[in-house]
């Protein structure tokens, strides 16, 4: 790790506790590259987190960090960004911390358009509790609670973040990392709900039981799968079928909470003098 | 003075709530000790509705009306459900524009239209509670007129003074 | 008169007191019968530089004050009923990680929907061990307009002082009935700001077992960097899973209410000195007791009232003490004995213990409790 990464990590807590070939530890480290990228005061950046894999991460870095409840971490962050705007605020969150129990929290903090960037590990499973299926499990797909394969929808959540409200959407992946690192910093730099879905792999729990080979397979799967969003444009649509997008899927900036309630007070102690 | 205690009565919507508070904050001006509270429904708007108020010179412990002293019911419902609930020689004032055929041996009753009054005289039925509450005070002085005026434009809405306070002169007239 | 004497209701005393005690933030939901707080805080806390949300749930609104706590503001959340059932996870995470925040529960009737605008006592338990998991509380209640007023302050500054969340703990009537009060002005209030590190960041330890068993904590955003877990940590905060600091921290956290019980526990004696009975109530039925106690008196019945106002930790020493004293103690709550459980554990060695339980929406009377008084002697 090159000295001006190594200065966000907490180095003494490494190695992480993550599985071998597991994609998360691609993902922390590009939302490293993006902050050490990005002009942020680092001793004003705080990374809040939910309960599950991907909400270890962290612990790994050298920030105000918040571990929180599972599903609880976009409530966690809006107290922490209200209270004190001043902040940057991370917010690293998992599918099912995300999209199951944290739902409603979710939409509702893009629909707020608070200044948070969320990077939402999306590894398709319930990696922490040993594998049960998530909202983003693909249907059909085995998992310790759908031995039978997924009988749900998953979720698209992009779309979903978009429907609700959030003014930068995109989507990378733990092979195209470097196209990650730059929809970070593009969040970093909108002011307002940022939403980046990183796809990650779980060769452990996900991959194993459906069959998906070793991690270096799973990341030639997201390499193979991921179509950047400026190539579909120029795809027929049946080229498209079974892939997903990546890269910037939504951009569009307009008032953000903690801003307009700071106009509120300004004008609340403008009206009492 | 002697411990008063008050409960009116209605539906949601009629001001009952606030004519408690005028009441109480009319004693808190005479420097007296004064509990308010209230019971009601779900309803915003309809259903019943009970505002308590306790005037005394001492220490209020217990906070809700036992037996009250004066009942004011201003509808049919409330005068049912409540109407037997008088201290001996206790007065009940009914808006006799809601209710009718109410009687009660143990008390005074005095029947005035209230609700009609509001909306004859000042054209607002939301002012019915001030003509209550301005008779309920002319008939048992516990506090002055003057504290009853105070509490009331304290507590309206502004733009309200002038039909609030005919309100007053309504009720008060009734009674002296 | 005072030009200062004012009817106001329990839930705007405790908003108002909130302020004066310096709270900054609230995050809240919609509930009756404590949503008078949230309105009131809504209007006021942006004309202070305050910040109020209302959140899309409970349990988001608990989370909330907590973030919010870390960043050095004094926080506040109110709520009643299915409300604080939703918020346990959370307040257990605010007692694991020893953040300050204080949570006002104005009680309705329950379980579940129960009564929304009836009066009930029935939280008591709920407040001791709502949260999994053994965790230390404090849980303040008023029993008047006035005291919501000055325990909502006393709230504020024990959670800042002793790190943790605090119970603010109203009943229907309190929280809903007016009454006429002076409330004290701004400079003679007593108001306690939380320890912050002198030391410098590479030195911190947020959960450092010192002397004080208060460690020091740090804004977020002032460089100090560091980890806040819901999981057993050691005194950097990161994650533990050694059993003697397991240990270690928790005896740290069981053991500081006790250090400080002296200033913690609180409560109000009433004719005591010769009473041969003895009411234990508090909330808005200790209102009733006392009246009891004066018509008994007048009756030639030494009747005396203990009011803990804290309720947890339970003022047991001073209990235990006047149980010594006097021949029956009777317990009138509204809820089937919850206290009660509490007062019979510390004093049926000493004296016979009985309860007067009420669950039917409605309060106790004071002559429903001389009735009970007049039947055990």
């Amino acid at each position: 790790m090159r000295p001006e990464l190594q200065k966000l990590f907490r180095m003494e807590k490494l190695p992480h506790i993550w599985c071998p070939g597991c994609g998360h530890g691609i993902i922390t480290r590009a939302i490293g590259e993006a902050i050490a990228e990005s002009d942020i005061n680092l001793d004003k950046t705080v990374i809040v987190s939910g309960i599950g894999c991907s909400s270890r991460a962290p612990g790994y870095m050298n920030f105000d960090t918040l571990h929180t409840l599972h599903g609880r971490a976009l409530a966690f962050a809006t107290g922490v960004k209200l209270a004190n705007p001043e902040l940057n605020v991370f917010v690293i969150t998992g599918d099912g911390d995300a999209t199951a129990i944290g739902g409603n929290h979710f939409i509702h903090a893009a629909r707020r358009n608070i200044d948070l960037n969320v990077i939402l590990f999306n590894n398709n499973i319930y990696g922490m509790t040993g594998g049960q299926y998530s909202p983003l499990t693909p249907t059909g797909k085995m998992a310790s609670t759908s031995p039978y394969g997924n009988p749900e929808n998953n979720f698209d959540i992009p779309a979903l973040a978009i429907a609700a409200g959030a003014s930068y959407v995109a989507r990378g992946t733990a092979f195209h990392d470097k196209l990650l690192i730059e929809c970070i910093k593009e969040g970093i730099k909108n002011k307002g709900f940022s939403l980046i879905e990183a796809m990650s792999m779980c060769p452990t729990s996900y991959g194993r039981r459906n069959k998906m080979g070793n991690a270096a397979d799973m990341l030639n799967d997201l390499k193979r799968i991921a179509v950047n969003i400026n190539v579909a444009k120029k795809l027929p649509p049946e080229k498209l079928e079974g892939k997903f997008l990546i890269g910037k899927l939504h951009h569009k900036p307009y008032p953000e909470f903690t801003q307009e309630y700071d106009k509120l007070i300004l004008k609340l102690q403008k009206g009492a003098e | 003075m002697k411990r008063w205690e008050f409960r009116l009565s209605g539906s949601g919507g009629q001001g009952l709530i606030t004519a408690g508070i005028i009441l109480g904050e009319a004693a808190v001006i005479e420097g007296k000790e004064v509990v308010q509270s209230q019971s009601y429904g779900p309803e915003a708007r309809g259903g019943a509705s009970k505002a308590e108020v306790i005037i005394d010179d001492k220490t209020i412990n217990y906070p809700k009306v036992v037996i009250p002293d004066l009942l004011l019911a201003m509808s049919l419902e409330a005068a049912d459900k409540y109407g037997s609930e008088i201290k001996e020689n206790g007065i009940i004032i009914l808006d006799s524009s809601m209710v009718s055929g109410f009687k009660n041996e143990k008390a005074q009753i005095i029947e005035i239209p209230i609700t009609k009054l509001a909306k004859k005289e000042i054209g607002k039925t939301f002012v019915a509670n001030i003509i209550a509450v301005s008779a309920l005070v002319g008939l048992t002085e516990v506090v002055s007129f003057v504290s009853l005026k105070k509490a009331i434009l304290s507590r309206i809405p502004k733009g309200t003074e002038d039909i609030n306070l005919k309100a007053l002169e309504i009720g008060w007239a009734l009674i002296k | 008169m005072s030009p200062k004497a004012r009817l106001i209701q329990g839930n705007r005393a405790c908003a108002e007191g909130a302020i004066a005690a310096g709270v900054r933030f609230f995050a809240g939901y919609p509930i009756t019968p404590s949503t008078e707080i949230a309105e009131i805080m809504s209007e006021e806390l942006p004309k202070l530089s305050g910040k109020f949300i209302q959140m899309e749930d409970e349990i988001a609104s608990m989370s909330c004050i907590i973030g919010a706590s870390l960043t050095g503001k004094k926080v506040l959340t109110a709520s009643s009923g299915p409300g604080i059932s939703l918020k346990q996870e959370a307040i257990g995470y605010a007692c694991m990680t020893e953040t300050p925040c204080v949570i006002v529960n104005v009680q309705r009737l329950g379980p579940s929907t129960g009564g929304p605008t009836s009066s009930a006592q029935g939280d008591i338990m709920q407040a001791r061990w709502g949260t999994h998991g053994d965790h230390p509380i404090i849980a303040l209640c008023p029993s008047s307009v006035y005291e919501c007023f000055t325990l909502t302050i006393t709230a504020v500054n024990f959670a800042e002082k002793y790190r943790t969340p605090v119970y603010v703990m109203l009943d229907e009537i309190v929280g809903h009935m007016r009454e006429k009060v002076v409330l004290p002005d701004a400079d003679e209030i007593e108001v306690i700001d939380r320890k912050r590190p002198t030391c410098p960041p590479e030195e911190y330890k947020p959960y450092q077992i010192g002397e004080s068993l208060i460690p020091a904590m740090a804004d977020y955003g002032t460089g100090y960097k560091w980890h806040v877990t819901g999981l057993f940590h050691d005194e950097t905060g990161f994650p533990s899973g050694n059993p003697q600091v397991i240990d270690a921290q928790f005896k740290r956290l069981m053991a500081k209410f006790k250090k400080y019980e002296d200033e913690i526990l609180l409560w109000e004696e009433t004719e005591t000195k010769d009473a041969e009975i003895l009411l234990v109530a508090y909330g808005s039925t200790a209102r009733s007791a006392l009246e009891a106690v004066n018509i008994l008196r007048t009756e030639g019945i030494k009747a005396g009232l203990f009011r803990p106002i804290t309720i947890w930790p339970f003022p047991e020493k001073v209990l235990k003490t006047l149980a010594g004293k006097v021949k029956k103690i009777i317990v009138p709550e509204m809820n089937y004995g919850q206290l009660f459980l509490e007062v019979e554990r510390v004093c049926k060695d000493k004296t016979q213990v009985s309860g007067l339980f009420k669950v039917d929406s409605l309060p106790i009377a004071p002559d429903e409790i001389t009735a009970k008084v007049r039947e055990v002697l």
